[in-house]
């Protein structure tokens, strides 16, 4: 029997990935870290967008609606990190860590 | 095309794992750059030929080497010192298994994704291209908020350089 992939093995690809990213951002402590598992979130459901667009077909072409707005979300995603990531440089220079335990009033 | 299903979502979920699991944050950001790579495969399995080449290019290339480059500017400590909190530990992962497990459930129960791969046109031509139909999507029915996008990212721009300036008053 030949099996062939459904669209339920993407979703559940995406999702897993996405509860791996969740469980980085619950139990991690470095901020960086944290950012990056943000990112691959982000990803994860970038995946469900590519796997609904292919699976939702109309006259031979997969829908590119669903790729247009995942270009957004790159785009989007790009300059999120840029400033995520000056933000962190400017956090550092004043607190000297990037533990987030450790960063824990508003005002310093 | 299962096999290979299989293998690049492997690759992914492993790189994915590397990121939580390792302690040394440039191990952590190699780790996603395979992770980046492995889903990279799976949208180019997708048919999503643009996406596939964006993801490399976007987010392995240039996001990873700016959390790189910022990495190494801080001296980030090798070893991140683990006050081993396990409770966090045990409710974090108790948490996910739940979402994971909601997630399963809600697959199985709806029918949504039962559909099978469907067929698409493999004819040659220059406009049947995905790269030409987001192209021409992009530039017409989009145009505004890709007019927005250039906006946001020159808004960005300006905001990361008033960000890093030595004193921010």
């Amino acid at each position: 029997m030949e099996a062939t992939l459904t669209l339920n093995d993407f979703l559940l690809i995406s999702g897993i990935l996405f509860s791996v990213g969740l469980l980085g951002v619950l139990i991690r402590r470095n901020i960086i870290v944290i950012f990056m598992c943000l990112e691959l979130m982000l990803s994860a459901a970038n995946l469900t967008l590519v796997a609904f667009s292919r699976f939702d077909t109309g006259n031979g072409h997969p829908n590119y609606h669903g790729q247009v707005l995942l270009f957004f979300i790159i785009t989007v995603s790009a300059a999120e990190v840029a400033v995520g990531l000056a933000v962190m440089v400017a956090l550092f220079r004043s607190r000297k860590t990037t533990d987030v335990s450790q960063i824990n009033s508003m005002k310093f | 095309m299962i096999f290979l299903f299989y293998l690049f979502a492997a690759i992914a979920l492993a790189g994915a794992i590397g990121v939580v699991a390792f302690k040394n944050p440039v191990s952590s950001a190699f780790s996603l750059v395979i992770s980046f790579l492995g889903l990279a495969a799976l949208f180019i399995q997708l048919d999503a030929y643009l996406i596939g080449i964006l993801q490399i290019l976007v987010y392995a290339g240039a996001i990873m080497v700016l959390f790189l480059f910022i990495i190494m500017l801080l001296d980030l400590p090798a070893e991140e010192k683990r006050h081993f909190r396990g409770a966090t530990v045990i409710c974090s992962l108790a948490f996910v298994a739940g979402f994971v497990a909601l997630l399963v459930t809600v697959l199985k129960r709806s029918g949504v994704g039962e559909r099978m791969i469907p067929e698409i046109a493999t004819s040659g031509g220059s406009d049947s291209s995905d790269i030409h139909r987001i192209g021409e999507l992009l530039f017409s029915q989009y145009w505004f908020p890709i007019e927005m996008v250039g906006i946001l990212l020159l808004v960005a721009t300006v905001g990361v350089v008033v960000l890093s300036r030595k004193e921010l008053k």
